[in-house]
């Protein structure tokens, strides 16, 4: 039988979702439900005086209206921060409460102050606007670069600092950098990006009065852990008492990963007002609310000598938390970013200093890359620049600087296990036609247009997991992940995992693996997640670690099946366990030729016995039944790793940026299912080119968010983009039995350096900051223009 | 979004009736419905003349290219009569917004919301375009009086638009990467006398560029107007793009248009 894993399988999912039959939490009505609209605070920084809701009672259709003075009454616990991160003076991180509705203070626009439920979500709307708050506005601090100056929002945070982390050595640093011939420099500012998930955060709640049980509809992408930090801190109901169900959900992004002030209102509500609610955001409210990405104001410098060796490294950053430290809020700009901002290069010595601070904007957490993505910016600046100011060709002073052995220490926490970096940039060079590059550069000059490349070779940390590691580093939990293959007795199979598909596509690639695994059609397994009702426990999809932490536990689980499978077999064909083989779903006594399928044993599993014909013993010390479940904890990260390559073309008259050219070559280690695995590169470099050339996230000095709809704020298109030539390397990660590493978020993490790189090539070397608009990159050739002028 | 009464009258003369202070008319819905579903506003009555027969279509005379308010945008996209008389014309409604925006939008509504940055108004006063109202005729260069205001008197509807055919025109759009709205559009028609360069974008309305328009009608190059400064002051400055900016793309796709004509 020949494998699936490796072949490219169409997608399960992709039926349902063609012909519009995905159930989406916003599909989801239960009867007598009542509609919920939150009143929000148009202020990004007030106190709240007194809110009045008499007037909202009496509106038409108004069930109930509830606001922090009762969800503080009743001690809901508010949303937390997943993360307990370090100064670097060994003091703990200062984190603000953050209740579901605020009753004293707005730290942002768009934080809810009270809800209203009512019939219809027109009268819901109605008597929202007849809620009367009575504010008292104060200044609002908006600039992460000025947070520190300015007054405290938080009572007990001391300069709006949340901590001030450092990793590395400073003083190793210091004699490195006394060493070296040249010290290059760079400042960067890593745009705050709105994640925009196709799918605004929605949840139905419907609550029990028999059973006194909740479930709660939402769009999650880890139900489990959405459970679990209700139960424990929100206090909402006890972890049997409470249900929660993501169903289809149309993107995350990191988004969805919180558990969110609306679903722990609404849960706790539908308990209080006895009826099912419903709410469903509004893009503005997606737009306001949904956690945002990135918002990095980074020093960094590169000590290296002449000949191009990279000696030391220092990075220096102001990460906004906005108004709130969220679940990864912390660690987003801690450790998954400055253990990456060394790059895939030997640099003996390096340290990355954090100074996270709050601030009234929307709260950030992670968003695809999470921290990675501003580590590769930094470091592949730094890099670029580098060559530029030696006078070295881009591809060479990489090459210099790459680690040829394996496992290969980073210098800040990670052992690297497997790799080529030489390969993939080598591959990536040839893809692209680096050579070539000059005869393009000369005919757009001929032109009237700039040309420019970009190279940006990445390695991330990603399969978010192993336990050990993450508590360590400051995790409240660990983070395994969860699998239950049942093996029914008829023959088909279900798998149950913790990790939670909204775009993934585990439909399919999970059903690729446990079918090898098992030896029986794909077709006879379906995938069973996204419900705490359904399977054992599981920690989510994000970090790309669905595959490799998730995927693996049920290859684990299928292997339990398989070994109990051959001990069933041995006595069913009356031979000794060892003398059965399994392959391609058949138990074979080697010596007889004798065989048992698999689904023959499975029925036998269930139909523990002898009549008549069938003959279908346990074994001693086995119990009947055929369903094995598994946790697995990996003992690393993976580190998928790759070279990226764009070439840009830049009208001087307009500012105008077209990316002419996109080459990523990537490992992955084993690829499951190629055109899946290219599906994920094509988004996460189309996410990754708005994030480099178009995506403006804009607050003005009062904290309202002046791109708060689609008119504003540009999302890239499918016009944005030339067609990307993917590639792929492979070096199987050994931390997992299928070598498999994540690649989820890879083309996020490579692409904005490379982009920035291109222009910044084109532009001569001149530095320009993320989003390169047309104005911005206008601006920049003229004044190239001008400096042009006064050299001649 | 606030309950209203809903009428779909047949004639102009009923929906002309039933218009008020809080009506509001209603054709593709481009601007009213988003408005109204933001609580931006409100109406007591919308009054729908989308089935007003009369108010669609395209006619082409001699000399003009009438366009029914009602007629859509795709429609002026691809018709034949249009790419003939007017291809620019043609060119203009088919980038407008994106597909779905096309298939719905109307010019008499985007004319007589006169959004800043919509692309039909610099084609109606470069094209000397006659609007044909239920109660009169105004010329095009009268009609649009400021940002997102019109000459147009309560319970006065568009009926149609009457362009000019020129010589020659085109149009060049620098779009707003975000709303694809014009950060600056720019509409160039050389008729038998003079040139009109109408810019739309720049400014809070619409408006005819009188030094470069001047220019042009002595000669019709791209040399005539080499070297022409376009004054930023008075233009828009917001997120989008500075005042500066702007004036360097009017000035830039006056030039393309010139050239593509």
């Amino acid at each position: 039988m020949a494998s699936l894993v490796g072949s490219r399988v169409e997608r399960k999912e992709d039926t349902r979702f063609l012909q519009g039959k995905g159930r989406y939490t916003a599909d989801i009505n239960i009867a007598n439900q009542t509609y919920a609209v939150f009143v929000r605070s148009p202020h990004a920084r007030a106190k709240i005086k007194s809110v009045d809701t008499s007037k909202a009672l009496k509106s038409s259709g108004v069930v109930g209206v509830l606001t922090g003075k009762e969800i503080a009454e009743d001690k809901i616990g508010g949303l937390i921060a997943g993360w307990a991160i370090r100064s670097e003076d060994g003091s703990e991180m200062k984190v603000p409460a953050n209740p579901p509705l605020a009753k004293d203070i707005a730290n942002f626009v768009g934080e809810p102050i009270a809800v209203v439920f009512a019939e219809t979500l027109d009268e819901a709307k109605e008597g929202a606007e007849k809620v009367k708050v009575d504010y008292k506005v104060l200044k609002a601090v908006v600039d992460p670069a000025e947070a520190m100056k300015s007054e405290a929002i938080h009572d007990g945070v001391d300069k709006n600092l949340c901590y001030d982390w450092l990793l590395g050595d400073r003083k190793a640093v210091d004699e490195a950098f006394a060493k070296a011939d040249k010290i290059i420099k760079v400042d960067l500012i890593n745009n705050r990006l709105v994640p925009n998930a196709m799918e605004p955060r929605a949840c139905v709640v419907d609550y029990n009065t028999a059973s006194e049980e909740i479930t709660l509809y939402t769009t999650s992408q880890n139900p489990h852990l959405s459970r679990l930090v209700m139960s424990a801190f929100g206090g909402v109901a006890p972890e049997n008492k409470l249900r929660v169900v993501a169903p289809d959900v149309g993107g995350g992004f990191g988004s969805k990963i919180n558990v969110y002030n609306e679903e722990i209102v609404c849960s706790w509500a539908s308990k209080k007002i006895e009826r099912p609610i419903k709410w469903v955001a509004e893009r503005t409210e997606s737009f306001l609310t949904d956690t945002h990405g990135r918002d990095h104001v980074t020093h960094a410098e590169l000590a290296v000598t002449n000949d191009g060796k990279f000696l030391g490294f220092k990075n220096e950053t102001i990460a906004n938390l906005g108004a709130y430290a969220r679940v990864f809020g912390t660690v987003t700009p801690t450790y998954l970013f400055g253990p990456c901002a060394t790059g895939v290069y030997v640099i003996p010595a390096a340290y990355s200093n954090v100074k996270a601070v709050y601030t009234n904007t929307a709260p950030v957490d992670a968003y695809r890359g999470a921290g990675r993505p501003e580590a590769t910016y930094t470091i592949e600046r730094l890099v670029e620049k580098a060559a530029m100011e030696l006078g070295m060709d881009k591809t060479e002073i990489r090459m210099k600087n790459f680690p040829t052995q394996f496992p290969f220490k980073q210098t800040l926490v990670h052992t690297v296990d497997s790799g080529d970096y030489v390969a993939g940039l080598e591959k990536a060079k040839q893809m692209a036609d680096y050579a070539g590059f000059e005869a393009r550069r000369k005919k757009s000059e001929a032109n009237g247009k700039l040309r420019g490349i970009g190279v940006s070779s990445y390695f991330e940390a990603c399969g978010i997991a192993p336990s050990a590691a993450v508590m360590s580093l400051g995790c409240g939990v660990g983070l395994w992940e969860s699998a239950e293959v049942r093996f029914n007795p008829t023959g088909q199979i279900s798998v149950f995992t913790g990790a939670h598909s909204h775009g993934q596509s585990h439909d399919t690639t999970f059903a690729q693996i446990a079918a090898d695994e098992l030896g029986v059609p794909m077709e006879n397994i379906d995938v069973v997640h996204g419900d705490t009702d359904k399977g054992t426990f599981g920690m989510g999809t994000y970090g790309s670690r669905s595959l490799t932490v998730g995927g693996i536990a049920i290859v684990n689980a299928c292997k339990k099946i398989v070994a109990k499978g051959k001990r069933v077999a041995a006595k069913m064909l009356e031979v000794n366990e060892d003398e059965i083989e399994f392959k391609d779903g058949e138990f074979v006594a080697l010596k007889s030729n004798k065989k048992k399928t698999i689904g023959e044993v499975a029925f036998a599993c269930y139909l523990p016995g002898q009549r008549d014909e069938m003959k279908s013993p346990i074994p001693e010390g086995d119990e009947p039944g055929l369903i094995e479940s598994s946790f697995f904890d990996p003992a690393n990260f993976s580190f998928p790793a790759g070279s990226h390559i764009c070439e840009v073309e830049i009208d001087p008259e307009t500012g105008n940026v077209k990316v002419e050219k996109y080459t990523a070559v990537d490992d992955f280690g084993r690829i499951v299912n190629p055109m899946i695995v290219e599906g994920q590169v094509h988004g996460g470099i189309a996410q990754g080119i708005g994030q480099a050339l178009h995506e403006n996230t804009q607050y003005d000095e009062t904290g309202q968010l002046m791109t708060a709809s689609y008119m504003d704020y540009t999302m890239p298109r499918a016009d944005n983009f030339p067609e990307f030539n993917l590639g792929f390397t492979c070096t199987h990660a050994t931390s997992n039995p299928l070598g498999v590493k994540g690649c989820g978020e890879a083309g996020a993490i490579a692409s904005p350096p490379t982009v920035m790189n291109a222009v910044i090539d084109a532009l001569g070397g001149q530095e320009i900051s993320m989003p390169a608009t047309a104005e911005k990159v206008w601006k920049a050739c003229k004044s190239i223009k001008k400096s042009n002028a006064k050299a001649a | 979004m606030k309950s209203f009464n809903y009428h779909a009258p047949k004639d102009v003369k009923d929906a002309s009736k039933l218009a008020s202070s809080s009506s509001a008319f209603l054709a593709g819905g481009m601007t009213t419905i988003p408005s109204m579903k933001l609580g931006l506003a409100s109406y007591k009555d919308v009054i729908d003349i989308k089935n007003i027969k009369k108010l669609s279509g395209i006619k082409v005379s001699g000399k003009t290219v009438t366009v029914g308010a009602t007629t859509k945008h795709v429609e002026v996209a691809t018709s034949k009569d249009v790419k003939k008389a007017i291809p620019a014309l043609a060119k203009l409604a088919g980038n407008i917004g994106d597909a779905q925006v096309r298939n719905r939008g109307t010019i008499g509504g985007s004319i007589s919301n006169n959004d800043p940055s919509a692309c039909y108004p610099s084609a109606c006063i470069a094209l000397n375009a006659v609007i044909h109202t239920n109660k009169r005729k105004i010329d095009a260069e009268k009609f649009f009086t400021g940002m997102f205001e019109t000459a147009l008197k309560s319970g006065e509807l568009v009926e149609a638009v009457e362009f000019q055919i020129p010589e020659k025109a085109d149009y060049q759009k620098h779009p707003n990467p975000a709303s694809r709205y014009a950060i600056i559009g720019v509409f160039v028609a050389k008729h038998k006398k003079d040139v009109n360069v109408a810019v739309t974008g720049a400014k809070s309305c619409v408006y005819i560029d009188k030094d470069l328009s001047k220019k042009l009608s002595s000669n019709f190059s791209v040399s005539a107007i080499e070297g022409t400064e376009v004054k930023s002051s008075g233009m828009n400055s917001d997120m989008h793009a500075s005042a500066e900016y702007r004036a360097n793309l009017v000035s830039l796709y006056t030039k393309k248009a010139v050239e593509a004509c």
